[in-house]
């Protein structure tokens, strides 16, 4: 390379950087940095009347699993944080398997579809997606609640007497989260549906291969990569949601959101809350790691 | 071919799944824009077509300061975040690869990766010092916020307009002796300017429909609509709700038309 060559491509490189400072110190102040600071938190001592005493400790990560047992005197499994967990990990795990069962087929069906109806399907998929997340929820709740359309509908044509209690529980949750996050699973599906070869499942029929094993065996191997990222796409936001389990779940079925806003607004134990937040973010970072390592295997693997 | 290859790649049971789908995901919004016409008090029984709701939500101080608020957070947001979001995707595209370029991207997208309520604790934590030692209490922090989180909604169409477009109009005003600048100020922005509207636009609404970072950064008083909703729904759920969220329905559509119509490609 030459000095001039050279000079260029330093040149270019620290013009790069000057544009996107100003983008970078903004995210620094209102994004990024703050994390740093939810971490020192969390290795601070609560304060009873809200933020936090400048005392290290580690109790805000002990009171993640443990409790303190003022009477024995001696830290015990704290199970009603268990049990949120357990809920919110199993909630989101659900959600992300039901969004998959109705995504799929949705996405393979806007796939199929001639090219020119393509843009209108997928179109009707984007408007919900970006829909306003407490609208949405805000309007499967108008279905699902005791004097709901749902129940209205089954006690008109006389299946039920009284209203089925859907609303405040787990269930509702369930149902909330799948209806929200649908589209996320399905646009990525969609994507990588729409560039798979349909020839080969001609080549699959002609080897006698019966349609379940196509489906197993061809296009799902295929279309990994889009179920990969569906299925992150909708978990991570499953896992720290808040509005959806706050209006369908009531007080009773906490998600991991739900809990570390009660640390904050009202349980005035910051660290425990800042603990809580670091945890939940190392998990989704976790989440994303892998399907960056997958995507990249398949990358290089090549497809098709 | 294009025939037998349509039919075979028939599933069973596909379109009826997927179609249920398409009916699952709109029943329930269709519901609400139509009980928002509800002239009985009911949300559940229909008691004849009224506007009376949207009357009552137009009346409500509250309500029209939230919206006010909104509005303000929502155009700052959208203003800034689509300046700096051009400003980076003009320095990370179109150039040899650079140390560091990764980082930027990785910053720059950050917000769509953490969740909401983690960065919503953090900014609650942050900017509460703030207040405390400048005792300045205003909409700044709410819009410095949503400038962040709307950032990497504004950079991805712009960066996508950038990749695509055809470097030899901007080859050939050079060798024409252009500045550098007057190339940029005549034939870069011009070209590039459906990307920034478009980026302009889904910051708009993703700071619009924000809820989680608004509800822990904000200061006493300063509910924006969303916010104003989900404490409404805390207490009791009335059609003027209903209403509030048709018209937020209304300015999403309408700006996700412009949106596909921008970014649209012209074949």
């Amino acid at each position: 390379m030459s000095p001039a060559e050279d000079n260029a491509v330093r040149t270019s490189a620290r013009n790069g950087w000057l544009l996107s400072l100003p983008a970078l110190i903004l995210l620094a102040f209102a994004a990024s940095g703050p994390l740093l600071i939810v971490i020192w938190y969390s290795f601070l001592t609560a304060n009873d009347t809200g933020n936090v005493i400048h005392e290290w400790s580690v109790e805000g990560w002990k009171g993640i699993f443990l409790t303190y047992d003022i009477f024995e005197e001696r830290y015990a499994l704290a199970d009603a944080h268990l049990t949120i967990f357990w809920r919110s990990v199993w909630l989101s795990l659900t959600t992300t398997a039901l969004t998959f069962a109705i995504g799929f087929p949705t996405a393979w069906f806007i796939a199929t579809r001639p090219p020119q109806q393509r843009a209108m399907w997928l179109f009707l998929i984007t408007i919900p997606f970006w829909t306003n997340l407490l609208i949405r929820t805000f309007a499967i709740n108008e279905v699902i609640r005791n004097e709901g359309l749902l129940n209205t509908l089954l006690i008109w044509v006389g299946a039920i007497d009284t209203p089925l209690q859907i609303n405040y529980t787990e269930t509702a949750v369930l149902i909330g989260m799948t209806y929200v996050y649908l589209p996320l699973m399905v646009l990525p599906l969609y994507a990588t549906i729409e560039r798979f070869d349909m020839r080969l499942l001609e080549a699959s029929y002609d080897l006698y291969a019966s349609r379940w094993a196509t489906l197993r065996r061809v296009i799902l191997p295929i279309v990994k990569p889009g179920i990969i990222a569906g299925s992150i796409l909708v978990f991570v936001p499953s896992l720290g949601a808040y509005v959806t389990p706050r209006i369908l779940g009531g007080g009773k079925n906490m998600m991991i959101g739900n809990f570390i806003e009660l640390q904050f607004l009202q349980g005035k134990n910051w660290p425990l809350g800042a603990a809580l937040s670091v945890a939940l973010l190392i998990i989704v970072m976790g989440a994303l790691l892998v399907y960056v390592r997958v995507a990249n295997r398949d990358r290089s693997q090549g497809h098709g | 071919m294009a025939e037998r290859g349509f039919q075979i790649s028939r599933l069973p049971g596909v379109a009826t799944v997927a179609i249920g789908a398409f009916v699952i995901l709109y029943l329930p919004i269709v519901t609400l824009v139509i009980f928002s016409f509800n002239a009985s008090n009911s949300v559940a029984t229909w008691g004849g077509f009224s506007l009376h709701w949207y009357g009552d939500a137009w009346a409500n101080d509250d309500v029209k300061a939230a919206t006010m608020r909104s509005l303000i957070i929502g155009v700052s947001a959208a203003f800034l975040s689509t300046i700096l979001a051009t400003l980076a995707a003009l320095g990370t595209t179109r150039r040899r690869a650079f140390k560091g370029q990764t980082f930027i991207y990785v910053v720059i997208n950050q917000p769509l990766m953490v969740p909401e309520i983690v960065t919503a604790v953090a900014l609650m934590i942050f900017f509460g010092i703030v207040k405390v030692a400048t005792g300045y209490q205003g909409l700044g922090y709410l819009i410095a916020a949503h400038t962040a989180f709307c950032l990497p909604f504004a950079y991805l169409p712009i960066r996508a307009r950038l990749e695509s477009m055809d470097l030899s109009l901007e080859t050939a005003a050079a060798d024409l002796y252009a500045t550098p600048w007057q190339t940029f100020r005549r034939v870069t922005l011009p070209l590039l300017a459906p990307g920034i509207m478009a980026g302009a636009m889904l910051a708009f609404v993703i700071s619009l429909d924000d809820v989680v970072i608004t509800e822990f950064v904000k200061s006493g008083g300063q509910d924006t609509l969303p916010t104003y909703m989900l404490g409404q729904l805390r207490r009791s759920f009335t059609p003027e709700v209903n209403a509030i969220s048709t018209m937020l329905l209304g300015v999403t559509v309408v700006m996700l038309t412009a949106f596909f119509l921008l970014t649209r490609k012209k074949d």
